[in-house]
């Protein structure tokens, strides 16, 4: 049986487009030290550290986990860094909950980065490939197909995804950390907004943020002596598949269906909207909120439209609220924003996430995914221990 | 979590100090260093009987040993079964658009395309994946999932070993395949279809 595994701390940086004031090393001490200070607990009890970033062409330093050893107080401890695409935040924090439920370190800080001012995303997904074309402008137009499908298959009605956009752009002003901060957007200006990868406008659309997320891993005895409420760990799940193949679903993949099973039968959840408190879920453009509804079996296949349209995903008065943090549409350090998915349902459950705090809420739902639709990484976290 | 994210953490107060000397200096905040790296790309076997085709005008895909799915590029393997493909075939330069996107901002390396653009999966005849590729000689409000389309080809004495030997595909003006049967819907189409006759 796996050893029982807490989340002791969370630490954040503020997410927006430049962090002009600190380098890379700089930004990730920052959340680094945040976590930490959480956690109530020092350097020295950190045995382990893993990181996760988006691929190193971004920003161009190759394995920057090495240079940033110093700043992460990862000089001579184990080091680890995992590579999944955009989910990378979400499988690096599963990978480092791994090493404490396999007994082999009792605290492990792990982290995700990603300084998007001093890179190019849509360049650095646009590679050209001497076997293909290269007309494919970075992840909106890898996406845009796949959501087009989803609308024909559903026949969801059209403004959805500006019903999901603005939803998640008023849950970010209750979140100091996210990056957009809309006042005065209004959902007439969410729908007039261009189209750049129709369907798909760019009011939903995630933004360019630097930033750094950092969670502290425990085992249970020191989840235990935690003075301030944790978050254990009931399940944590990884899957992956190719992203080209004969009949391949690409709305509703087979690894995340399969990813989704494990977690939830893993937290011995069976009825998966009613028990589940808050979710936060991978959704860089906005149709992804009723996709992932729906594979991840909130909702019957075609119905995750409906529990948008009714506002059921809503913080207030929803009975599903989904990504109350703002969530990736807006800030979207591309490395972290997995693991801040992680870490939000991280504080839900310990009752710290503020404004966007869900009242009463005791488990909570974190994923991320990656690539071409390919790379899943998802954790479920409460607030009492599991008892198996 | 410190409620002010603008706050540093107290650990991070003062960690930093400046030498006298430099108190009046303006900080540097970055620096801009463009780096380009070269390399030559080898294709491997599957991509080299692929692109050395294209300057024929032709298209080659491989086939699964498994269950004969065909795959265009061919990349040497069929991902399902992790199987060898060491046969090549010949497809027409005609199919279908599955999924596509109607894209409005510039891609970088590409100024040439005018916008906005169409890129699609483009199915053809006798496939069973999807690959990328310009649809163009219609308006774009017009492309459909399912529309029948073959390939403008650069003229003879232009093509070389590269998938861009194709301008972009036209559509061919035959009735549109049903969306349900069309993309990645087309395999398990075919897969019924079989099952129904076998």
């Amino acid at each position: 049986m796996a050893e029982r595994t807490a989340v002791l701390g969370v630490g954040q940086t503020k997410y927006q487009t430049t962090r002009g004031d600190v380098s890379l090393p700089g930004l990730v001490r920052e959340a680094a030290y945040r976590a930490l200070e959480d956690a109530e607990l020092g350097w020295d009890d950190i045995d382990a550290v893993v990181v996760g970033k988006a691929p190193d062409f971004f920003e161009g330093v190759m394995q920057p986990e090495l240079f940033l050893a110093e700043a992460l107080g990862a000089v001579g401890k184990p080091l680890l860094r995992v590579h999944t695409a955009g989910s990378v935040g979400g499988s690096t924090a599963v990978v480092a909950a791994s090493l404490v439920q396999a007994g082999i370190h009792r605290r492990v800080l792990t982290l995700g980065f990603e300084k998007q001012s001093e890179s190019n995303a849509t360049w650095a997904l646009s590679l050209p490939q001497p076997f293909s074309v290269s007309i494919n402008a970075g992840a909106g137009g890898y996406f845009s197909p796949i959501i087009r499908q989803y609308m024909a298959r559903s026949n969801a009605p059209e403004l959805i995804g500006c019903m999901v956009a603005f939803k998640d752009r008023q849950h970010a002003l209750r979140n100091p950390y996210a990056h957009l901060q809309q006042q005065d957007l209004t959902f007439d200006q969410v729908v007039e907004s261009p189209m750049l990868w129709e369907p798909i406008r760019f009011s939903e659309t995630c933004p360019s943020s630097d930033g750094a997320c950092a969670i502290v891993l425990g085992d249970e005895a020191a989840g235990d002596a935690s003075a301030k409420p944790v978050a254990w760990l009931h399940g944590a799940a990884l899957r992956s598949e190719a992203n080209n193949f004969p009949g391949r679903d690409e709305v509703n993949p087979q690894a995340s269906r399969d990813c989704a099973d494990d977690v939830f039968s893993q937290a011995g959840i069976t009825d998966r909207r009613a028990e589940i408190d808050e979710v936060e879920i991978y959704v860089p453009f906005s149709w992804y909120e009723p996709m992932w509804l729906e594979s991840l079996g909130f909702c019957e296949i075609g119905d995750g439209w409906k529990l948008v349209e009714e506002g059921a995903t809503h913080l207030d008065g929803g009975d599903l609220p989904v990504n109350c943090s703002g969530g990736v549409l807006s800030s979207n350090p591309i490395g972290a924003s997995g693991m801040i998915r992680f870490a939000e349902a991280a504080l839900q459950v310990r009752g710290m996430a503020g404004e966007h705090q869900v009242e009463g809420a005791r488990k909570a739902f974190g994923h991320a995914y990656g690539g071409g639709a390919q790379y899943y990484a998802m954790w479920i976290v409460g607030s009492d221990k599991p008892t198996s | 979590m410190s409620a002010d994210p603008s706050i540093p953490p107290a650990a991070l107060s003062g960690e930093v100090s400046l030498p006298e000397k430099l108190a009046d200096v303006e900080p540097v905040r970055s620096v801009r260093t463009p780096i380009r790296l070269e390399y030559d790309f080898i294709p491997g076997s599957a991509s080299s009987g692929y692109l050395n085709a294209f300057a024929d005008r032709k298209i080659l895909g491989q086939q699964s040993p498994v269950d004969g799915a065909v795959f265009v590029p061919p990349r040497g393997v069929d991902p399902r079964h992790g199987a060898a493909t060491p046969e090549y075939v010949e497809l027409p330069d005609t199919g279908h658009v599955g999924g596509f996107c109607v894209t409005r901002l510039p891609i970088p390396g590409r100024d040439d395309l005018e916008i906005p653009y169409v890129s699609a999966w483009i199915h053809l005849d006798g496939a069973d994946i999807g690959f990328l590729g310009l649809v163009a000689g219609i308006d774009t409000s017009e492309v459909r999932m399912g529309m029948r389309v073959r390939a403008v080809w650069k003229p003879d004495d232009e093509l070389g070993r590269t998938a861009e030997n194709i301008l972009y595909w036209e559509p061919t003006g035959e009735p549109d395949i049903p969306v349900t049967a069309a993309g990645t819907n087309a395999w398990h189409a075919k897969q019924a279809a079989a099952g129904e006759q076998g």
